[in-house]
Order: structure tokens, then C-alpha cells, then sequence
């Protein structure tokens, strides 16, 4: 019954609101309770193994061992290394992520626009069709860029016959087809965030900034834009954070010099079977991450989130 | 010219919703396809695909797993994390802006982290990769967006309804029943329609903590070395039409109650 105690010891720093006091001895604990099974299934599989993993990180293997046997030494030099030999890698991610990002803006900004403010009656029909991707397989879509891509396919025949692409060039197994596959895979959590701050865009204050003579670039611009941030800034995060971790993009549209940092934490984990190495990768990915995170949130000025 | 410049934002929200569906349309396109093992180039159309789905060795076994695991994470993650959300939105506690933490840090993380850190936790305790370890990593990262969901919900509701109720001498697990949890079953049902889609598309955390059981994502991601059979597009296609259909039912079944 530690729920209680736990509650019955934080009584005195419950809010002040009077309720008779066996309701209130009852009340008291009922948040506890609801949080508990839930909270405790976070802490276990997924703040637990966020320290497992740490632990694993500064793993050495053991002298004579088997394959795969690690033992605790406290190598910080595992990160150094693993920096060190996959930082092209770890670049890349952070380069593919950004590029797929800001594609994913400048596309997105203006399908979320026009659901927003110009859609009407089609708004729902044409947010549906933004989601409408996540109801077929990640995978498979992923899968049928690759062919519509491929040599054979129609994209790279009509890039051919225009010039645009030289003649035996492909456009798989290339790097723009990753950052494609990443924009096309993660644009709908660029354009609903977008959408969601657009919609509550009170149209009166577009036409104020007309009747004070602005164009409509200088409106959008001083206006439109500005109260959309929340929604840009988190559509951006949602976009970067998981196209930076990302592999399969990278592993059915890229080539082996176009591997991002979670191919890397993949085969290591399962081909190399060098876990130090892949946790390490792991942690400084999610170091990153955060760091980069933290301060596009205080650039950007809003905390408000998701 | 007046009108492209009017209808700009509308063509180029047309052209990017077309972009979109490119890849759909390919799949659907394509679980037509007469081909033999490997489905890449069009030999004609033909309908055998569907009539016999389970026609290339695995893809049903995969997708009932898929299905199996969808289910039991949808109906751990939506009742522990509507738990979570009632205890935020309607009480006060010590501890709130940790939980917080603990709800978004999962959202936060790249999955290649989450399915790593999960594996790392399973090897050091020596439990084997498989089916259970699955459903474990799909509850964790569902409940967190389960919360959200909720919580959303909860905050859009008018806290004088259940102070009516209350006033009116419902006690508090009758006003829970009667009044809080029929006003927020829209979002309760949405956050599991989420889980469920989350869980059953998820592919790079599945593919750390399966072992050796194959879910529908890691069914495709594996044939893709050596040609997708045109059953796989099948069931993709099957998905797609059962959860736009869902959607289109829902909109009407709102739009009619808002009449």
C-alpha cells in the first residue's frame, strides 16, 4: 500500500479545495492510483532501458569470451570511438533530417494553407486525404517509392527524356531518393500541427492588416506567419526528431554510402553483434536530439508543444 | 492569370495531396499485379491475389500477429493511459510535472532509441525477444499518445456539467460513470484508433524486440531484399479501404449528430 502513503505524505502539498474529509482522505490517493499502472509501465520499458542502456554503452567484451558477452568497465572511450568512426554517419542523419524538415515546411505550409483557409467544405474530405498515407503500411509505401523511382519507372524515364537527369543516372539508390522517401514518409505530421494552428488563425486580423495597407506577402509575412509558429514549431520537431532516427528510408531507398546513423545501430546491434558501440550511437543521437531540440524550442520562443 | 494567382495555394495543396498519393496508388495498383514471386514490373491485370490472400508462405501469420499484438497493446496502452490522463486533467497532485516528463520524453526519442534502450533492458535480463517483448514496446510507445489524446478531450469539456452532477447528488464514481466517461468516449475511441494504427504499423521497434516472430511491417521489410509477393499489397490495400472506411463512417455518424 505504498500509493497511500505516498499520497497520505503529500497531503499537506494538495490543493486547498474543501471537501468533507473522508472524501477528501479518498480523493487524495485517487490520483496516485490512476497514474500508477501506467506510470509504472513508462518507468520500466522506457526510463529502466534508457539506463540499461547507458550501461551497456561503457560495456567491454569480455577477453575469450563468446561473441555477444559484455561486462561493466566504465569505457568512455566507447563514445569517442564510436564518434570517431561514424561521425560521416551521424552528419548525414542530422543533414538528411534537416533537409527533409524544411521540404516537409515548404510543401507542407502551403497544403495545411489551403485546408485551413481556403478549403471550405472539401476541409475534411482533404484532411483525410492527408492521413489517408498512415492507413496503408510505412513499409509498403516506402517500398513503392523505390519503384516509382526505379530505373524502369516512369519518374526516372521522363527525367531522362527531359535532359533534367543524365543519360545512366538513377535517381534510387541515391541520396535525394532518402531525402524523398524521408519527406514523403514524415509530411503528415509536418501538415497537421500546421493545420491545427492555421485553423484557429482569426481571419479579422489578416483583414486588419489589409485595411492598414499591407500586401498580402507583407501580411503573411508580419501576420500569418507569426501566429502560426506554435504550429510550425511543433510540426518541425515532429517531422526532425523521427526522420533523424530513422533507417528504413535510408536502407530501402539509399546506397551504402548514404547509410544514416540508425542503419549503423542496426547492424551493429544485429550483424555485429556490438552492442557498446549501438548503445553509445543510440545515447548520442538522443544527446543530440534533445540538445537541438531545447534550443529550437528557446530560438523559436514557445513552449507550447505537440 | 487573376485566377492562378487566387487559386495558387489550392493548386499547389492538389499537387502535393497528389504527391501523396502516389505511393497508395502504386500499392493498390499493384495488388492487381499478374506476377509470380517478385512484384515489380506490371504483367497484366488480374484478381487471383485477392482471391486467394494467404497465398504467399508467412504474409497471414504475419499479419495475425500483427493483429494479435495491434489488439492486446490498443486495449493496455487506452486503459492505462486514460488513467493517466483523468489523473491529470481532473486532480491535483505532487509529481505533475514529472509525469509530464515521463509522458513526452517517449515521443521525443528517435524509435531506433527506444527499441535499442528496450533490447538492452531485455539482454540484461536475459528474456528472450518475441511475442510479449512486442506488446510490451508497442504499450510504451502508445500510452504516451493515448495521454495526449485524452487529455485533449478531458480540457475541451465544461467542468460544470460534472459539478451539476455532483450537485445534483451523484457520487463520485457515479458522476465518473454517468457523466465524465460518456463525454470523453469520443476521444477514448480516437486514442485507440491510434494505438491501434501506431502499433500495427510500427516497424523499427518491432524489429529490435521480435526475435524471431514476424509481424506484418517486418513480413515486407524482409521480402524487400527479394521481391514483395503482390499478397502483401493485397493486405495493404485491404487496411487501407477498412480504415478509410472507418473514418468516412465516423465523419457522417458526427455530422449527422451535429444536424
Amino acid at each position: 500500500m505504498s500509493v497511500t502513503a505516498v499520497a497520505a505524505g503529500t497531503r499537506a502539498a494538495a490543493g486547498p479545495e474543501g471537501a468533507p474529509e473522508e472524501v477528501r482522505r479518498g480523493r487524495r490517493s485517487t490520483p496516485y492510483l490512476l497514474l500508477l499502472p501506467g506510470m509504472a509501465w513508462l518507468v520500466l520499458f522506457f526510463a529502466v532501458p534508457v539506463f540499461a542502456l547507458a550501461s551497456l554503452s561503457l560495456q567491454t567484451r569480455v577477453p575469450g569470451a563468446e561473441i555477444g558477452v559484455y561486462t561493466q568497465t566504465f569505457r568512455w572511450a566507447n563514445y569517442s570511438d564510436a564518434l570517431a568512426e561514424y561521425a560521416p554517419q551521424f552528419l548525414r542523419s542530422l543533414l538528411y533530417a534537416g533537409l527533409a524538415t524544411l521540404l516537409c515546411l515548404l510543401i507542407g505550409y502551403p497544403l495545411a494553407y489551403a485546408i485551413a483557409l481556403k478549403a471550405g467544405r472539401w476541409r475534411n474530405l482533404m484532411l483525410i486525404a492527408v492521413i489517408a498515407p498512415f492507413f496503408t503500411s510505412f513499409i509498403l509505401r516506402t517500398i513503392a517509392w523505390r519503384q516509382v523511382l526505379a530505373d524502369s519507372g516512369p519518374v526516372t524515364s521522363t527525367l531522362h527524356t527531359l535532359h533534367i537527369l543524365p543519360p545512366g543516372e538513377s535517381l534510387t539508390a541515391s541520396g535525394t531518393a532518402v531525402v524523398a522517401g524521408l519527406t514523403y514518409n514524415f509530411l503528415p505530421f509536418m501538415v497537421l500541427p500546421l493545420y491545427a494552428s492555421l485553423e484557429r488563425l482569426d481571419p479579422r486580423l489578416v483583414e486588419a492588416a489589409g485595411d492598414l495597407y499591407a500586401t498580402a506577402p507583407v501580411g503573411f509575412r508580419r501576420v500569418t506567419f507569426p501566429l502560426s509558429m506554435p504550429g510550425v514549431v511543433a510540426g518541425t520537431l515532429l517531422t526532425f526528431i523521427p526522420a533523424a532516427g530513422d533507417y528504413v528510408n535510408a536502407a530501402l531507398l539509399g546506397n551504402p554510402s548514404t547509410q544514416m546513423i540508425g542503419n549503423v545501430v542496426d547492424s551493429r546491434f544485429f550483424r555485429v553483434v556490438d552492442y557498446p558501440t549501438a548503445a553509445a550511437l543510440s545515447f548520442v543521437l538522443m544527446a543530440a536530439i534533445l540538445l537541438l531540440v531545447t534550443a529550437y524550442i528557446r530560438r523559436a520562443g514557445t513552449e507550447e508543444l505537440v | 492569370m487573376s485566377w492562378l494567382r487566387r487559386n495558387l495555394v489550392m493548386i499547389v495543396a492538389l499537387l502535393v495531396l497528389v504527391y501523396l498519393f502516389v505511393p497508395i496508388a502504386y500499392t493498390i495498383a499493384f495488388s492487381f499485379n499478374n506476377a509470380g514471386r517478385s512484384n515489380l514490373v506490371w504483367q497484366g491485370f488480374t484478381t487471383k491475389n485477392w482471391t486467394n490472400p494467404c497465398g504467399a508462405p508467412e504474409v497471414c501469420s504475419a499479419l495475425v500477429n500483427s493483429l494479435k499484438i495491434g489488439f492486446l497493446a490498443t486495449v493496455v496502452a487506452t486503459a492505462l493511459g486514460t488513467m493517466v490522463a483523468f489523473a491529470l486533467a481532473r486532480h491535483r497532485f505532487r509529481g505533475r510535472s514529472a509525469t509530464n516528463l515521463l509522458i513526452f520524453l517517449p515521443m521525443a526519442t528517435p524509435e531506433v532509441v527506444l527499441g535499442a534502450a528496450l533490447l538492452s533492458l531485455f539482454l540484461n535480463v536475459g528474456l528472450e525477444p518475441g511475442f510479449w517483448t512486442i506488446v510490451i514496446a508497442h504499450v510504451m510507445f502508445c500510452v504516451s499518445f493515448v495521454v495526449v489524446t485524452v487529455k485533449a478531450r478531458l480540457a475541451g469539456l465544461d467542468p460544470r456539467i460534472e459539478q451539476a452532477a455532483m450537485d445534483l447528488y451523484a457520487d463520485e464514481w457515479q458522476t465518473f460513470r454517468r457523466v465524465t466517461l460518456p463525454l470523453a468516449a469520443p476521444g477514448i475511441l480516437a486514442a485507440a484508433l491510434l494505438s491501434f494504427a501506431l502499433s500495427f504499423d510500427d516497424f523499427i521497434i518491432t524489429n529490435f524486440n521480435s526475435g524471431n516472430v514476424t509481424t506484418f511491417p517486418k513480413f515486407v521489410y524482409v521480402s524487400a531484399a527479394r521481391g514483395i509477393p503482390a499478397q502483401a499489397n493485397v493486405i495493404g490495400t485491404a487496411m487501407f479501404v477498412v480504415a478509410l472506411l472507418v473514418v468516412l463512417i465516423g465523419q457522417l455518424l458526427s455530422r449527422r449528430r451535429a444536424v
